[in-house]
């Protein structure tokens, strides 16, 4: 079994960290700390010198970890877990989910592994949230485009709403563009009027 | 000219002018006339693009120069062979410190500050001072270890005798972030591409001491990677991937052009600074002086500055390595497809050149820019032993015979 391997896990969204330690720990793995950009990073990684970093994607941070390599020129540094080609299934995997790993030279990936994969569970569970609240938006976002479009054909032609709708309705269909499209076009020639 | 194999792409980008031949390329609609659908995917890091790119989410991008050619030799924690058929422009970065330090620079050294070199010496005084009164090592951020910014800064220091790592500390920032850390006095200045040395200045809270092409000028900067086995399996789009981007990068290139290109920058959010610092300054080369040619002695530039600090473990053919990443063949293969000259010869001789000069193209000679460096040294790929044997700050892991051995 090995010494309980120390992770480090450094992402944005403290509500997604805090929610895959827990699941690191149920696990049975020692989750040493939760970082984020504000903290002084390689200061704190030094000090905590962990076997595993999962690191977010989205963080511009990854650049400065990077970097860590050159700080532990002559001690065991950490590789991205990606220089294991032995699976690029899972790469790829994490890759989708923004999940980036880097774990200390020398430990087997098979310890590794299972650890990674809590990773893009959560991440990718995280995600598809994400994704519905994202699609959420759009469409309201997309109907008040259509709404203000409608209100400038009533007052243009004088139409009634209904029959705004219809037209706008008509003529998106004619010219093979979505609505919101369409609309998004009659709000710029009205700007431009 | 056939079509492309696979149409549909995702190119990665990062937040800086020097992107614009990929946003113009889509804006102007070039990607769609070499019949590529492509779309820009923005990244807030290097160590992204170098990782979605090798793992296919990517199927190009805007890379440092360095980048292709340190996944292909396994520096950095990936490994995976990458090529290039077109430099993405040359020159761009600049250099600026906080105004602290660039008044202690003042003080310490008045007339040094007058020229590129005697700044660096400037910055020695600085640093001298500093470590007689206790004080700590002051921080300076390049954007990535493997980057000509890093190569930059690294030059410059060692010419005042000053060493990355023992005498101040090298660390790496991403760009976007650069202008925060500096008002905050997390760091003392940085190395990084436009707007942000601009909008430091801009801000008041920076002093620009100089602009890479006054260390080396004509440096590469950003080149278009993609992954070997695309680059196989895929010519034709890679083809026309490379011959959009050459015409987008000639238009960025006009002059005229800039104040229209700094507007689309802006207005499209590519690059999150006021338009007021985007117009790009002269300094950027996108087209002109063969700048979008792959130069297989810039490679062996990289390789060079790589084995010189020590990032390259084991000895290598530099050559070969260089030939294998910076694809000369492929890039003139995408200019007779656009009717553009392009060098015959693979390499030249950098830091001989203090104007304009000519060299023989596949269909006309070529015009090619002044190339001198900030220390009147020369750069000769063919005698890679002998420079690596004059510089005298080097972190070399073996013996130069050892080197000197596998050179073909």
């Amino acid at each position: 079994m090995g010494e309980k391997l120390r992770i480090v896990l450094v992402d944005e969204k403290p509500e997604r960290s805090s929610d895959l330690a827990l699941a690191l720990v149920s696990e049975g793995y020692e989750v040493v700390a939760r970082l984020c950009g504000q903290d002084d990073l390689r200061a704190r990684i030094d000090a905590l010198s962990p076997d595993v970093l999962i690191v977010d994607m989205q963080s511009p941070d990854r650049d400065v970890l990077e970097d860590m390599q050159s700080i532990h020129r002559d001690q065991p540094r950490p590789v991205v877990m990606f220089v294991d080609e032995s699976d690029r299934e899972s790469i790829h995997a994490a890759v989708r989910a923004g999940v980036s790993a880097y774990v200390v030279d020398g430990l087997k990936s098979r310890r590794v592994k299972p650890i990674v994969e809590v990773a893009i569970a959560r991440f990718q569970e995280f995600q598809a949230l994400r994704g519905e609240l994202a699609s959420v938006r759009a469409t309201l976002a997309e109907r008040k485009l259509v709404e203000r479009a409608k209100g400038i054909l009533m007052l243009r032609r004088a139409l009634s709403e209904d029959q705004a709708y219809q037209l706008l309705r008509r003529t998106a269909m004619q010219r093979k563009l979505r609505m919101v499209e369409l609309a998004r076009q009659v709000i710029e020639m009205e700007e431009l009027l | 000219m056939s079509l492309p194999e696979k149409p549909d792409l995702v190119l990665g980008f990062t937040p800086l002018t020097d992107c614009a031949p990929l946003v113009v390329a889509l804006e102007h609609g070039h990607f769609e006339r070499f019949g590529l659908r492509v779309t820009l995917s923005c990244e807030p890091s290097w160590a992204n693009i170098r990782d979605k790119l090798a793992a296919g989410v990517l199927d190009a991008a805007q890379m440092l120069a360095p980048i292709p050619i340190a996944s292909t030799l396994g520096v950095g924690p990936l490994h995976q062979p990458m090529v290039t058929a077109l430099s993405l422009g040359l020159n761009g970065n600049t250099i600026t410190v906080s105004t602290e330090l660039a008044r202690s620079m003042t003080e310490a050294d008045p007339q040094g500050m007058a020229t590129v070199s005697g700044r660096a010496r400037a910055l020695a005084r600085v640093v001298a001072k500093r470590r007689a009164a206790g004080a700590a090592r002051l921080r300076i951020a390049s954007v990535f270890p493997v980057s000509m910014h890093a190569y930059h800064l690294r030059r410059w220091f060692a010419s005042a005798g000053l060493r990355a790592d023992r005498d101040l500390r090298l660390i790496v920032q991403s760009p976007g972030r650069m202008v925060a850390e500096l008002e905050a006095s997390a760091i003392d200045g940085f190395c990084v591409g436009e707007p942000w040395g601009s909008l430091a200045v801009a801000r008041g809270s920076g002093t620009s001491l100089l602009a890479t092409h006054e260390l080396w000028n004509g440096a590469p900067e950003k080149v278009l990677g993609v992954r070997l086995d695309f680059a196989e399996r895929y010519p034709e789009t890679h083809l026309a991937l490379v011959c959009a981007l050459l015409e987008a990068a000639r238009w960025c290139d006009v002059r005229e052009n800039r104040p229209r290109l700094a507007r689309i920058l802006a207005a499209g959010g590519f690059v999150r600074a006021p338009a007021s610092v985007l117009e790009l300054s002269d300094f950027h080369v996108f087209h002109r002086y063969a700048a979008n040619f792959p130069w297989r002695s810039h490679a062996i530039w990289i390789i060079a500055e790589m084995l010189r600090w020590g990032q390259i473990e084991k000895p290598l053919d530099v050559r070969a390595a260089a030939a294998s990443v910076y694809r000369t063949d492929l890039a003139r293969d995408a200019a007779s497809r656009l009717g553009l000259s392009v060098p015959l010869c693979d390499e030249k001789t950098e830091g001989t050149h203090a104007g304009p000069w000519e060299t023989a193209g596949t269909s006309a000679p070529i015009e090619l820019g002044p190339d001198l460096f900030f220390d009147s040294s020369e750069f000769d790929p063919s005698d890679l032993i002998g420079y690596l044997a004059r510089c005298e700050a080097t972190d070399l892991r073996f013996p130069l015979e050892e080197l000197e051995a596998l050179q073909t």
